[in-house]
């Protein structure tokens, strides 16, 4: 009980630290101060207390996409186990779910950017999908290896099962796999070098430019949605990547929040010392990621 | 009082619904007043599947079977027609949609504005009642004969606006395609009445012949039926027809006539007592190849029913795969895998039955409306169709496999299947995963498009602006089968309900396996959270901003005078992506120079090929016509001469006889 409380308070609590994490270590490589820690959180009350400007062009639809994207989000949230605690909600084959949340939540977040009748974001649009169906084979990639690693087909036996022992015997293949995730959980938040959230030239953005249009509770809507989804990702790399267990339940809740504050200061990283790649290298990217998950599968099998 | 009896009996009602459905046009072709005709017809196939749907589901949930034996005076035997559980399966997509598209009709295709009216009602009735015959038939004579008044009331419907010559084109490749799955298929049931002696099906496992025989009767069953079912690449008359067909004549060949092709592999399948192993591999991949290519060939298109015909091919292609899952799982004693192959192929063949014929009827409206179907002329129809928009919203997501609709849960079934495989010893089934991940991702390119390209935005063209919505008849059978998809995905177990009988029928031994490795409830549980949450987030923030709403044009990036032909096409949508799946799709683009500071007018135009098609099928296919050239000599208008055609042929049969 406590576990699944911990769980839900970390999962909504802490994803906007995240972004805040990130920018402070791009600041830093900057050489600025940079903004506070708790940026993100102070920028997502400000928006909650402002009005919105809607697009003549919109319809319901403009609207419900940052709903339903946030709350097929937030039910994902309940599958992914955070460090070595068990996840609220596990079922043989939420794993698939899981996928299809954030496929659930692209639908919708697409469908709202073609509603504005805005070429931009229309474009934004047909990146996401396009840059997303040569994403979502590499994480399945993954998922199979982790299945064929733990015998079960659910997200929490499946990470819990990676191990320190697990992992003396199957190095190589899990760090095909953590390389094959991190291109995943970097193309799919829409960072560095797929995409850059700071960028002010409409034409060359894929996540920002599809809202555009979207603001006040909406847009802190689609920023929280957003940081939802790195954080999950991001625990889903973090439970590969981590495989410590202490024994002592808090402990673990304290390695895990560690171990994605480290992850966001990696991010971070990347963003810092690489540049954006042109459009038209990212599917080359994906498909060296989708190769590297399936040696890592190969690996696994022979 | 014989009467009453035969009226208890639930597969006598489900015949005299099949004879219902085939008389529906009747009253249309002698009354002078077409409305009213079409009203009989309409009340005839809504009477038709009530006398059915109860009495199928009575006997497939409860266990019954039946069977009649016709013992005419016809040279090929007493034909017999059963309803077993496989066939009482695949006769509910047919009395699914034939009422539905019927009601469908008297908004859509009216007899005041269609002069067609009367032959396609007759027609629409008459395909169903030839493949509800198709499905009961247990005799290879009567099933071609069949599959025949099938093939043709299908190309009489097609062709209902003959005067244009793409349909024309569309149906002559259909009709062409149509008998040379249909030549398969003679082959097929000529070798089985060599090897059995008679035109009655064998019953169920009981041909057991040799490997190669075996093996030629199923590349035939493959041929004839995976033409019809449109698997790639047989797949070629598909688009056309589909995309040049009365959009409630489309919903009825894809959501139904597609799965007699699946039906009919089934059924050629369940005759042999054992299935090589080759067989579930040939399917799978077939049908997974099938599936990427449809898709990605969908998310080019720019017309709307073309992008829903290729969406067809990639839903007939997962289902495929299920079937090879089936095989793969039985040919190596995996009751897992056989059990969760065939149930997500049989669940899918419900589901594609649900939310295609919606997609279709609403694409019928769509263009009822907007007066086209190329989706670049569209835009903004959301605001003009409500409720139109909200049920295709529905359909789309339901076909992309998105919970909380039913495409995900027949979807899962199969990732279940080829997941479960990455623990066995050769984990390669497992690779399917990852495709069908892939193909989900298209398809929700291609749907996006669809989706937001028609209905979102701005109207593009004048007629897009002036649209109205569809009538109440139109209206009501498509929240029908939105209502279906949404209780499929919340609660499968209703529809597993019926897939279990089947499963039961085609594969006795798997019935003890057939436990589903995931409860239903999560299904409800998932797709429940993520409605009431969504719909709970939506209220909330829509009483929050209700006061501080402001209005104002969308945000051009500066750009000051924004029209609606700024606006991201369809073409543009789906140009990404098909500059990565350029061996599959390419994209012929037509347009006049742009010279001097001040140009004049030009002109732009896109035309997604398929690569298949163009570069390999209609080149070779131009090398035989002009290599058969003299064939058509034969082929002349005179009657009498054709008549001693058939003589000599008659004659010449005999000699050989004798």
């Amino acid at each position: 009980m406590i576990d699944t409380i911990f769980h839900v308070v970390l999962v909504l609590a802490m994803p906007p630290l995240l972004l805040g994490v990130i920018g402070k270590t791009k600041a830093a490589f900057a050489g600025r101060v940079g903004a506070p820690f708790l940026q993100p959180y102070y920028d997502m009350g400000r928006l909650m207390q402002k009005g919105i400007v809607l697009s003549d062009s919109t319809t319901w639809i403009f609207r419900a996409g940052p709903v339903v994207t946030l709350a097929a989000t937030l039910f994902a949230a309940l599958l992914v186990p955070l460090g070595k605690h068990p996840a609220p909600v596990s079922f043989e084959g939420d794993m698939i779910l899981f996928a299809y949340l954030f496929a659930l939540g692209r639908f919708f977040t697409t469908t709202a950017a073609l509603d504005t009748a805005s070429s931009f974001e229309g474009m934004g649009a047909a990146r996401e999908v396009s840059f997303s169906c040569l994403a979502e084979p590499t994480l399945f990639f993954a998922l199979i290896t982790l299945t064929r690693l733990s015998g079960t087909m659910s997200l929490t036996p499946m990470l819990q099962h990676v191990t320190l022992p697990v992992w003396m015997a199957t190095g190589a293949s899990l760090i095909l796999l953590l390389a094959g995730l991190f291109v995943v959980l970097l193309a799919e938040n829409c960072r560095i070098p797929f995409d850059d959230p700071n960028t002010h030239l409409e034409l060359t953005m894929i996540h920002e430019v599809m809202v555009l249009d979207h603001s006040g509770p909406y847009f802190c809507c689609v920023l929280y949605g957003a940081a939802l989804k790195l954080y999950l990702l991001g625990a889903l790399f973090v439970n590969i990547a981590l495989p410590f267990a202490s024994g002592n339940a808090y402990v673990d809740w304290v390695v895990f929040a560690a171990g994605m504050l480290l992850l966001a200061v990696a991010i971070g990283v990347v963003e810092s010392v690489m540049a954006r790649l042109r459009l038209i290298r990212v599917p080359q990217l994906l498909v060296a990621a989708l190769i590297l998950t399936a040696f890592s599968l190969v690996l696994v099998v022979r | 009082m014989l009467f009453f009896d035969m009226m208890r009996d639930p597969a006598s009602l489900v015949l005299c619904a099949i004879a219902l459905a085939g008389c529906s046009g009747l009253p249309g072709l002698v009354l002078r007043d077409g409305t009213l005709g079409q009203r009989l017809a309409s009340t005839a196939a809504l009477t038709s599947s009530l006398l059915a749907l109860p009495s199928l589901l009575y006997l497939l949930l409860g266990g019954g079977e039946a069977s009649f034996l016709l013992n005419w005076n016809l040279p090929f035997g007493p034909c017999e027609v059963a309803l077993d559980p496989l066939s009482l399966f695949f006769l509910i997509p047919i009395f699914l949609v034939f009422p539905a598209g019927s009601l469908y009709a008297l908004g859509y295709w009216p007899a005041a504005s269609h002069s067609s009216q009367r032959s396609v009602t007759f027609f629409y009735g008459l395909l169903a009642c030839a493949m509800a015959l198709v499905v009961v038939s247990r005799n290879g004579a009567l099933f071609i004969m069949a599959w025949e008044i099938m093939a043709l009331s299908g190309y009489f419907l097609l062709v209902a606006e003959h005067r244009e010559g793409e349909v024309r084109g569309a149906g002559t490749v259909y009709l062409v395609a149509s008998h040379l799955g249909g030549a398969a298929l003679l082959f097929l049931f000529a070798s089985l009445f060599m090897i059995t002696g008679g035109f009655g099906f064998p019953a169920a496992g009981s041909l057991a012949v040799g490997a190669g025989l075996a093996g030629t009767l199923f590349w035939l069953a493959l041929a004839g039926f995976g033409s019809k079912a449109g698997l790639m690449p047989l797949h070629l008359w598909l688009p056309s027809a589909h995309a040049n067909a009365p959009s409630h004549v489309s919903a009825l060949l894809s959501g139904v006539m597609l799965k007699i092709g699946v039906y009919g592999i089934l059924r050629v399948l369940s005759f042999f007592p054992e299935r090589p192993l080759w067989w579930g591999g040939v399917l799978t991949v077939a049908g997974l190849a099938s599936a990427v290519m449809g898709i990605c060939v969908a998310s080019a298109q720019k017309d709307i029913k073309r992008l829903l015909a290729y969406s067809s091919i990639e839903n007939l292609g997962i289902i495929c795969a299920g079937i090879g899952m089936f095989l793969l799982g039985q040919g190596s004693g995996n009751e897992r895998l056989a059990f969760l192959g065939l149930a997500g192929a049989l669940f899918h063949v419900l589901n594609h039955a649900v939310f295609k014929p919606l997609l279709f009827f609403c694409a019928g409206s769509v263009m009822h409306a907007a007066g086209t179907r190329d989706l670049d002329r569209m835009g903004g129809l959301a605001r003009r169709l409500p409720y139109t928009a909200f049920f295709t919203l529905c359909g789309a997501v339901a076909i992309c496999g998105l919970p909380p609709f039913n495409g995900f849960a027949s979807e899962m079934l199969l990732y279940l299947g080829f997941f479960g495989e990455a623990r066995a010893g050769q984990p390669f089934v497992a690779l399917g995963a990852p495709v069908l991940a892939l193909v989900g991702g298209v398809a929700v390119i291609s749907f996006v498009k669809l989706y937001g390209i028609a209905f979102l935005g701005e109207p593009r063209t004048a007629e897009a602006a002036g649209a109205h919505e569809a009538t109440g008849t139109m209206l009501a059978p498509i929240a029908l089968l939105a209502f279906l998809a949404l209780a499929g995905g919340l609660f499968p177990q209703l529809f597993l309900a019926l897939v279990q009988p089947a499963i039961r029928g085609l594969a006795p031994d798997l019935a003890h396996a057939a436990v589903l490795p995931i409860a239903p409830v999560w299904f409800a549980l998932a797709g429940g959270s993520v409605i009431s949450l969504a719909l709970l987030l939506f209220l909330f923030l829509h009483v929050k901003t209700r006061e501080r709403a402001v209005s104002a044009p969308t945000w051009g990036c500066g750009y000051l005078r924004p029209s609606p032909r700024i606006q991201y096409t369809g073409s543009s949508f789906g140009a990404f992506f098909s500059s990565l799946s350029g061996a599959l799709i390419r994209t012929r683009i037509t347009m006049g120079p742009v010279t001097g500071l001040a140009p004049a007018g030009a002109r732009f135009s896109y035309h997604p090929e398929e690569t298949l098609l163009h570069r390999v099928v209609l080149p070779v296919l131009n090398v035989l016509g002009i290599g058969c050239a003299f064939v058509r000599r034969l082929q002349h208008g005179e009657v009498q001469i054709y008549i001693l055609y058939i003589f000599v042929t008659l004659m010449l049969l005999l000699l050989w006889v004798h």
